[in-house]
């Protein structure tokens, strides 16, 4: 009995072992003649309650790379993609770049969804002089520094990003609120990281500063589902909305409880709640939330049309998400800058200060979410973002516009 | 004045769920001594079987709205199956164990943990997901407080459950076979008690009451997930702690102290103080006490 006990451990553990080690590079199209392998990777969460996000943005990655791939775009190179997960938190971030870091082929990230993983992601891959690009970040200080509003200094010459801010998202969703909106109270919610708060906080006060009135402040616990607490405090101080800065995995029951315990105005909230998964948990209950995004809605754009054609012809299982066409452009910009500065060098690992500088370079990059240029802080010169509603389960954009800080 | 009741009536709810945990984990350590750190896991999925059971219903019966018919299968099934989950953690993870150093079963039980989370995650989803509302959304008033029937209806279950169990346990001849084992299993064996058997049904009732506390969160809070066991079951280790480990009114008194404070952190402190303001008082009674409120009395 207990000498099967051990074998059947034994087994179990070298499978587990086995499972381990088969690595998670996925190929970007036919390997053949170019003789040299370059690899882009990307961090996301590919696994956990934000996945929907990062499978999307892992996807369309794919799809660009082998798009590059199938035009040879890069000449003498295959791309390959080497997506690793950062499961949301931070520190599995952290791991996820250094193992790329110290991967010689691997010559920029796509990532991270999160700004408090990408906090500790660019400084990893600042050392090993890695271009990063998020799709997603709209944390101001990650470009900006922590002074971002009196001195704004960039940290990292390495990380870029084709997101806009959230020192523009915030006051763009507050205008709203207060204008087409007509809500005049609020009560404002955060989850107390670095996304939620930040954005929470630059809402609030444009919010105020254009007339509004802030009935209360609280934060939540990220993990937690039950706010019977917050709720009840919010349903005290009777106002017309509540804004929240987070992410859908608490919004969405946040939005249910409101509802059910007769709470009849909106729930607001930024990118971070603008997912279908938002909808799994809080079903029709959170119908009326509103929801500020990045870019323009991508089925309305008509330069990305032939992305989502691209995309569903690929047959990839999960949708493209909320940053799907902005990681299938920041992923050009990438390929873009392989392509200008690999030629030149004898090795990938040789190439990469070249490939940053071509990245800082980018002007006018014609991608299917729009036009992007960085500025000297990294940031895009596009600012466009979309209020959507929730209807019937669905995000229906109800006003798209510039906001320029 | 009327927050403070409507706080009071959250925080009491709270604590209902965390008392069907709670008992769980005070039983099966009260008789093994063994921390069922799996046991937030049998929570989680005794929502997920109530869900299951509910979308056969819809599909089948034509199951729709608010039913009573659907309530009571849903909980009878969630509290049906859940204790199989319950008797194989204890016969695959524990028992080869149970001579073992008090550390190898506790990692084992933290492994069990992990494994039936991601099991959900892995083959069923990583998502969220409704929980239909089984229960009616009627609500009266009390002092200027609007209190749902269904938490009425959760502290109700909590407490006759509860009821019902310490009868089992002071009343009937194998309530005195798990006393018996609680207090000596060798010397109960002597006595002719099966003392597998005894431990066995310990986890078959923990594991009931967890499913059932399963149904009723995902009723109230709405939705539910394949990591909702994990906290849910450490607070309600921590009341269990609180209330006196191994102590069966302990963990419901616990239960529901650690739901109150909870909110009330929460509501008068701020939301990020929830949690420190629970601890500090959890620290505090342990400093004072250290076997918690009602002291460690096995199993009665």
């Amino acid at each position: 009995m207990k000498g099967r006990f051990l074998q059947a451990v034994t087994v179990l553990g070298v499978l587990l072992l086995l499972a381990a080690g088969c690595s998670r590079e996925e190929g970007g199209g036919q390997a053949a003649e170019p003789t040299k392998t370059v690899k882009i990777g990307v961090i996301a969460p590919l696994t956990g309650p934000l996945s929907e996000l990062g499978l999307g943005i892992k996807n369309s990655v794919d799809l660009a790379v082998r798009q590059a791939n199938e035009k040879k775009t890069v000449a003498g190179y295959n791309i390959l993609l080497a997506a690793e997960d950062d499961t949301a938190d931070p520190a599995t971030g952290a791991n996820a770049a250094n193992k790329l870091a110290s991967a010689p082929q691997v010559a920029g990230v796509v990532g991270t969804l999160n700004s408090s993983v990408s906090q500790s992601v660019a400084p990893v891959l600042a050392r090993a002089n890695i271009a990063q690009i998020s799709p997603a970040n709209t944390n101001d200080t990650l470009t900006r520094g922590p002074d971002f509003k009196t001195a704004p200094k960039r940290i990292w010459p390495t990380y870029f990003r084709v997101a806009s801010l959230d020192s523009a998202q915030g006051p763009f969703g507050a205008d709203y609120a207060l204008g087409d909106g007509g809500f005049k109270t609020a009560f404002v919610i955060h989850d107390k990281k670095t996304y939620g708060q930040g954005l929470a906080t630059a809402w609030a006060d444009r919010f105020k500063e254009k007339g509004g009135q802030v009935l209360g402040t609280d934060t939540v616990n990220p993990g937690d589902r039950d706010f019977g607490a917050v709720v009840t405090k919010v349903i005290g101080a009777k106002p017309d909305m509540v804004f929240y800065g987070g992410e859908y995995p608490e919004a969405g029951p946040l939005a249910a409880q409101l509802k059910d315990r007769g709470f009849s105005g909106p729930l607001m909230g930024g990118d971070g709640i603008y997912s279908s998964d938002f909808f799994k948990g809080a079903g029709d209950k959170a119908d009326g939330t509103l929801a500020t995004s990045v870019g323009q809605p991508t089925a309305r754009l008509e330069s990305a049309k032939q992305f989502v054609t691209d995309y569903e012809a690929a047959g990839f299982s999960e949708s493209y998400s909320a940053y799907g066409a902005l990681s299938f452009d920041a992923a050009n910009v990438l390929i873009q800058a392989l392509a200008k500065a690999l030629p030149n060098a004898s090795d990938v690992q040789g190439a990469r200060s070249s490939i940053v500088t071509a990245v800082t370079e980018t002007r006018s990059f014609a991608g299917v979410t729009g036009e992007h240029s960085f500025d000297e802080f990294g940031d895009t010169s596009n600012r466009a973002w979309t209020v959507y509603k929730a209807e019937s389960k669905e995000w229906k954009d109800i006003f798209s516009g510039e906001f320029q800080t | 004045m009327d927050e403070l009741i409507q706080q009071l009536a959250n925080g009491v709810t709270k604590g209902s769920y965390y008392a069907l945990i709670a008992l769980g984990y005070t039983m099966v350590y009260g008789i093994i001594q063994l921390i069922n750190f799996a046991h937030g896991e049998v929570f989680m999925l005794g929502a997920f079987i109530g869900l299951w059971t509910f979308n056969l219903g819809v599909s089948a019966f034509g199951w729709g709205g608010t039913s009573v018919v659907a309530l009571v299968v849903v909980l009878l099934v969630a509290a049906l199956a859940t204790p199989v989950i319950g008797v194989s953690l204890e016969r695959f993870a524990y028992r080869p164990l149970r001579h073992a150093p008090r550390l190898a079963p506790l990692i084992t039980a933290l492994g069990a943990s992990f494994l039936l989370q991601q099991a959900v995650a892995v083959f069923y989803t990583r998502g969220q997901l409704q929980f239909p509302d089984l229960f009616p959304s009627t609500s009266f008033q009390i002092g200027g407080a609007s209190i749902q029937l269904l938490w009425v209806f959760m502290v109700t279950v909590a407490l006759v459950l509860t009821l019902a169990l310490t009868l089992f346990i002071r009343t009937t001849r194998l309530g005195k076979a798990m006393r018996a084992t609680a207090e000596d299993p060798d010397t109960a064996r002597l006595m002719g008690i099966n003392v597998d058997v005894i431990i066995a049904l310990t986890f078959v009732i923990g594991s009931a009451l967890a499913g059932v506390g399963g149904v009723l969160a995902g009723m109230y809070l709405g939705q539910i997930n394949f990591f909702m066991g994990f906290i849910a079951g450490l607070k309600a280790f921590t009341a269990a702690v609180l209330g006196g480990i191994g102590n069966i009114a302990g963990a419901v008194l616990g239960a529901f102290l650690l739901g109150i404070l909870e909110t009330f952190g929460a509501a008068y402190l701020g939301g990020q103080w929830q949690d420190v303001f629970a601890f500090c008082v959890l620290i505090l009674v342990l400093v004072f006490r250290p076997t918690g409120l009602l002291g460690e009395r096995v199993s009665a």
